[in-house]
């Protein structure tokens, strides 16, 4: 099969997907080189810490990287259409109908002015003007049903609702038009535990029932060991290890995936030891020469600091960007 | 790893901070309409009725989701806002109703540590300064010897060399470096107890356990006490002793770690247990669904407060239940835990 | 001072359009500074007294840059020094503000309850009036001079001092900086002095700036009216008043001259405070 017919077998291809930002002390690359597929009804979990540009790539899938970051490489095909080619209409008509987005902040992502009533009326007949009031009323009354809020409150204003149900009222909102992929960016970090997994279950109980898929980006790699499908692992921009969820569990061989997987208590163990990374956080504006972890590696060579090293592919799936994986070895 | 705790000593002259039935209500602001219309003062009560005791060398940890009063029960414990009733013994003295000079003395020895490392210092004073003021505030030293003591505890908190940091301004030094140097101004007073309020919270995954382990060998070496407050449980159940589980003002479980890790009693207990999510995907969830959302804390639930959310409610759950010790060691309170 | 000086101003220049603004506004206000200060030296008529064969309303010349006025007096050498006026007034109301303003607002809004209450009533109640009105009307009280302008101009400026620190201390109030200072026994003298004042600091000079602009305006206002200082001294406000009146004479130079005086030392300052504005928010967006 040629690899344009394989691309199209994808829900999504990203492929080399660079973003810069241009801050005034420099530039910034946020995305560097990143590339990945999604199927339909897979679950995508993005992890990285600050500086990782998981909230950067999450953004520009749905082309909004806000200035001043640009995409400045790669392509990003939408059922084999590439959503960075598309006009100012096409890619309005992409958010929130094709891919939607549930964005980090419950508390600020809602108008507070506007009832939530509004806020589905305004989404829908921005994007089925047939529609009328009514009908974008009674649509978004069964998505409530969906998230588990009582109809009623739907003529509430946000300040009348709690954290997780405004959290819901953003997946509702994010469902509304039958979207093939819904990214969520951080969608628990504002939220208590147990709100927290209620959400994420009824994530995976709508993407069942309606067979999108799905993409979290979260810091918290218990949360996507659990519950996606696959992982990708993001340091300073660069994906470093990208796997099956079961596979990188079983085999996590990038350094900077390892030190994460160490330094997270597992509630269920009784006694754990932890172990932290050394160093801090990467300093996009400076970035180490070569291998963007060495710094901070314990298994450091030679090469790493001289030349990066390109994602290595150790089984079907399984690719690490570390030279303990592949290529030349050199002490 | 954690040192091996030792007997536990029932002692009096063991426990270093007890808390008796400590409330903190907070009123609520009414419109003048409202004010003029009404009579009934409507209150948060934020903290209501909690009584705990910690004993010397331990890390107590206060653990619940936002809401629940840990952050209020830790400020309320150093004083940083006087109780609505209640009381507070600090080594057996009442350090409840403390004012000016006596309670700046026992400033020394309770500290605090906060959430925010980016807010929790002054942006305009140096960290050699920050670290320093203390001293100057209680005249234990100054100029020379005070530098010397500030070098010393930077150190001690894995900032080295301490004189790379002294002339720095906290946005010059990362978030982690940040709670270091919160961490070097709460110990430069030689501090016997240390309310660390979500300590790492903010701060990346990955670099967390350094602060943690650096407060547990601080704890070994300096012959600190700390009430940890957290609502990350993973986290509580790595670095504490003991724990007590709060639910909109009040405990509802409170134990030695093992046991209440391994035999969560309280509803909602094993509900938060079972929420937290765990880095293995062959896991199979066993959630335990509660229903609805945390009530607000200025209309609290008649009875047990848990009782609306509660799948096993019943209806002796209408009369509060009392925090009731179900084995040495371990309290509950909830009827089901009664024989 | 101007090796210190040179590398200063390289690091604005780097802050883009804001450090500009600055360096401009500075370089107005400095120019017209020194100018003042050096006038005796360099005014090539006394600037004061009346000539006793006068040449009145003679346009620009090389004779005259600036033309004279009805005196006969060199309007050059009255642009040259009369800034003095403006520039005394302006700082003096500034010292007021701060030495008032400052405290006033510091302790009212920390210590928060009645206090900040009755105090914000006060102090809302000045701001309600139109600032010229209302120094109009204690200028008429207190009478002519320069103090009694600069009092005038520092009783309807303390209000928007104390607006910007009171919501500046209230913000602040509430970090965990503050509660840290508790935590470690400061007193609440030592709190407002080194934790909140400290970090106020940027707002006040903000305020400062705009108020030195304002007073500028004010104080030509007032002397416009005849609120303004006796007739001897050279003054760009007195000028403006005597030239107003002589517009109709056709001696444009007698109003232009002195206007435009008036207008680039309210610039300067005016920039001065919008690059330091600009300056020091977006690093809070940061």
């Amino acid at each position: 099969m040629s690899d344009e017919n394989r691309e199209k077998l994808h829900l999504l291809t990203v492929n080399n997907l660079t973003v810069e930002y241009w801050a005034r002390r420099g530039r910034i690359r946020a995305v560097e080189d990143v590339s990945f597929s999604l199927d339909k009804g897979e679950t995508l979990g993005v992890v990285g810490e600050s500086g990782s540009g998981k909230s950067t790539l999450g953004l520009s899938l749905i082309h909004l990287v806000p200035y001043p970051g640009r995409i400045v490489n790669g392509t990003i095909l939408l059922e084999g259409q590439d959503v960075l080619k598309l006009g100012k209409e096409k890619t309005r008509d992409l958010r929130g109908r094709r891919i939607s987005y549930v964005f980090q902040d419950p508390m600020t992502s809602l108008n507070p002015v506007e009832r939530i009533d509004s806020h589905f009326v305004e989404l829908i007949r921005t994007h089925e003007p047939k529609i009328t009031k009514a009908e974008a009323v009674t649509r978004a009354k069964k998505l409530f049903k969906d998230v588990g809020i009582q109809p009623e409150r739907i003529d509430d204003y946000p300040h009348q609702l709690s954290g997780g149900m405004r959290q819901r009222v953003m997946i509702a909102l994010a469902l509304a038009l039958d979207p093939s992929i819904v990214i969520a960016d951080e969608p628990t970090t504002a939220l208590d535990v147990i709100v927290q997994a209620k959400i994420l279950d009824l994530l995976k109980t709508l993407q069942d029932r309606y067979g999108m898929a799905l993409i979290l980006i979260t810091h918290d790699l218990s949360i996507v060991l659990e519950r996606s499908d696959k992982i990708i692992v993001m340091y300073a921009g660069r994906i470093v290890e990208r796997a099956p969820s079961s596979t990188l569990y079983a085999q996590t061989l990038h350094p900077y995936s390892q030190g994460l997987l160490k330094s997270i208590p597992n509630i269920e163990l009784a006694e754990q030891k932890l172990t932290a990374i050394g160093g801090s956080p990467p300093d996009l504006l400076h970035p180490p020469t070569a291998c963007r972890f060495w710094p901070r590696c314990p298994y450091v060579m030679e090469i790493c600091k001289i030349k990066e090293p390109p994602l290595f592919e150790t089984s079907s799936d399984h690719l690490v960007r570390c030279y303990l994986h592949g290529g030349e070895k050199a002490s | 790893m954690l040192p091996a705790r030792g007997r536990k000593s029932k002692l009096n002259e063991s426990e270093i901070v007890r808390v008796e039935h400590l409330k903190k209500y907070f009123p609520v602001e009414k419109g003048f309409l409202e004010r003029l219309l009404t009579r009934t003062r409507k209150f948060v009560k934020a903290v209501d009725d909690v009584s705990f005791s910690i004993l010397k060398g331990e890390v107590f940890t206060l653990a619940g989701e936002s809401g629940c009063g840990k952050s209020t029960t830790g400020k309320l414990i150093v004083r940083l806002m006087p109780p609505t009733s209640g009381k507070i013994y600090f080594n057996q003295t009442d350090i409840t109703r403390l004012q000016r000079e006596q309670l700046r003395i026992i400033r020394r020895k309770l500290q605090i540590i906060f959430q925010d490392p980016y807010a929790s210092l002054n942006p305009r004073m140096k960290i050699g300064q920050a670290v320093g003021h203390p001293l100057e505030i209680h005249g234990l030293a100054k100029g020379a010897e005070e530098k010397q003591r500030v070098n010393e505890i930077l150190q001690r908190v894995g900032l080295t060399p301490p004189e790379q940091f002294t002339n720095l301004y906290p946005y010059q030094i990362s978030g982690g470096q940040r709670q270091r140097v919160a961490m070097a101004r709460s110990l430069i007073l030689d501090p016997e107890f240390i309310v660390a309020d979500e300590p790492v919270s903010m701060i990346d995954v990955s670099l967390r356990t350094t602060i943690i382990d650096l407060m547990l060998d601080l704890r070994r070496d300096l012959d600190l006490t700390y009430l940890f407050i957290t609502h990350d449980l993973a986290i509580a159940k790595y670095i504490s002793d003991r724990i007590a589980i709060m639910y909109l003002g009040k405990i509802v479980e409170m134990g030695e770690k093992h046991e209440v890790f391994s035999n969560p009693l309280h509803p909602y207990t094993q509900a938060l247990m079972s929420a937290i999510p765990v880095p293995n995907p062959e896991r199979k969830r066993t959630a335990v669904e509660l229903k609805g959302e945390v009530s607000s804390a200025i209309d609290i639930p008649r009875g047990c407060r848990f009782n609306p959310r509660c799948p096993y409610a019943e209806d002796r759950c209408k009369v509060e239940p009392e925090l009731t010790a179900v084995k040495p060691g371990h309290l509950v309170a909830c009827y089901r835990t009664e024989n | 001072m101007l090796s210190s000086i040179l590398p200063g101003l390289s690091t604005l220049a780097k802050r883009g359009l804001a450090g500009w603004l600055i360096i401009i506004g500075a370089i107005l206000v400095v120019v017209i500074v020194v100018m003042t200060a050096i006038s005796p030296w360099i005014v090539p008529y006394n600037p004061t007294e009346i000539p006793s064969s006068p040449k009145i309303l003679a346009p620009p010349s090389t004779q005259h840059f600036f033309g004279t006025n009805d005196l006969g007096q060199d309007l050059f050498s009255r642009v040259l020094s009369g800034g003095g006026v403006m520039l005394q007034v302006s700082i003096l109301s500034v010292i007021v503000c701060l030495a008032i303003g400052v405290p006033l607002g510091l302790f009212a809004s920390y210590a928060g309850g009645a206090a900040d209450r009755v105090v914000g009533l006060v102090m809302d109640s000045i701001y309600a009036f139109p600032g010229l009105v209302l120094a109009i009307a204690i200028a008429a009280m207190l009478g002519r001079g320069v103090v009694n302008m600069a009092l005038s101009i520092a009783v309807v400026y303390i209000p928007s001092y104390f607006r910007v620190i009171r919501s500046q201390v209230l913000s602040i109030k509430e970090m965990s900086y503050i509660e840290a200072a508790n935590a470690v026994g400061a007193k609440n003298r030592t709190i407002l002095t080194r934790y909140i004042l400290p970090n106020i600091v940027p707002s006040i000079v903000v305020v400062a700036t705009v108020n030195f602009a304002d007073a500028i305006l004010t104080a030509a206002g007032l002397t416009f009216i005849g609120l303004g200082v006796s007739v001897t001294i050279p003054d760009w406000g007195q000028d403006l008043t005597s030239g107003q009146r002589l517009l109709t004479s056709g001696a444009w130079w007698a109003i232009t001259f002195p206007g435009i005086m008036i207008i680039l030392l309210a610039l300067g300052f005016t920039l001065m405070g919008e690059g330091l504005s600009e300056l020091l928010n977006p690093r809070l967006e940061q």
